[in-house]
């Protein structure tokens, strides 16, 4: 960088990146976790017809029966992945 | 841009590709303040949308790092996601499409590219001085609080800031690239 810069100028441009909200970032930390519940639970619909009718009857009560939690943006991702098989 | 790792974009890209978790949390680290302010600050986007538009992005950057030709370009792709997805939800908002929209606050784009080389620069400094910044100018602590929390003289706050500074100047003037000065 060739750009010169007063002290005045650095606070300026350090208050610009601020951190994002502490849940954003554990949120998006936790995605690959995420991917292969997805996965996972897609696999399983998949190969299990009466699983897969119970996902596509009540997706979030289905899914909480077998101990799945998630949040969402899985659940609207699994509804998308399940509409497309 | 090299983070506790020491990884550079590219390096960390790879071990992202391997399955390595750090590597991910790590990139999602050394990126979440730059999307953010992309998103909040770019494209002043409401919490709300600010927050899909966050997720969004990591899940594409995490689902779609194959697709990315050149492991070194990682910033400019990640910017580039984040524009078009800022782009998509004010076009749901206001019921347009996408490409008819331009990229208004441009300006503050050009500085958030900015802001990020100084963040950049700010890393190479000591861990001290990486704190008493980030506290200050991100965080806005006051002096009281960093005071009490890093149990240092409120009195000697602002000279030590002064100080970090100087040496953030330094580095980006190229005068002393690895702060090898004493530490804070």
């Amino acid at each position: 960088m060739t750009r010169l810069h007063d002290e005045e100028r650095l606070g300026v441009l350090l208050r610009i990146l601020r951190p994002a909200p502490l849940g954003w970032v554990q949120a998006a930390q936790e995605l690959p976790g995420a991917r292969r519940t997805l996965d996972e639970i897609v696999s399983r619909a998949e190969a299990d017809i009466a699983f897969r009718a119970a996902l596509v009857a009540d997706l979030e009560q289905a899914l909480a029966a077998e101990g799945y939690e998630p949040d969402r943006r899985l659940l609207d991702e699994i509804r998308a992945r399940l509409g497309e098989n | 841009m090299s983070g506790p790792s020491g990884f550079t974009d590219a390096e960390l890209v790879r071990a992202c590709r391997a399955g390595d978790a750090d590597a991910w949390n790590e990139l999602v680290e050394r990126y979440s303040r730059y999307v953010y302010a992309i998103a909040v600050r770019g494209f002043r986007l409401s919490d709300e949308d600010a927050e899909d538009v966050f997720q969004d992005v990591f899940t594409r950057i995490y689902t779609r790092l194959d697709s990315l030709r050149e492991d070194s370009a990682l910033r400019p792709w990640i910017a580039q996601l984040t524009r078009r997805r800022c782009l998509d939800a004010i076009a749901a908002r206001r019921e347009v499409p996408a490409e008819e929209l331009t990229e208004e606050g441009s300006t503050d784009l050009t500085e958030i590219e900015e802001a990020f080389e100084v963040r950049e620069a700010l890393t190479s400094l000591s861990g001290a001085c990486q704190d008493i910044l980030d506290r200050f100018f991100t965080r806005d602590q006051s002096y009281k609080t960093i005071s009490d929390e890093l149990e240092i003289p409120s009195g000697t706050i602002a000279s030590r800031i002064a100080r970090c500074l100087g040496r953030l100047r330094e580095t980006l003037e190229g005068r002393n690239p690895a702060d090898g000065g004493s530490r804070e």
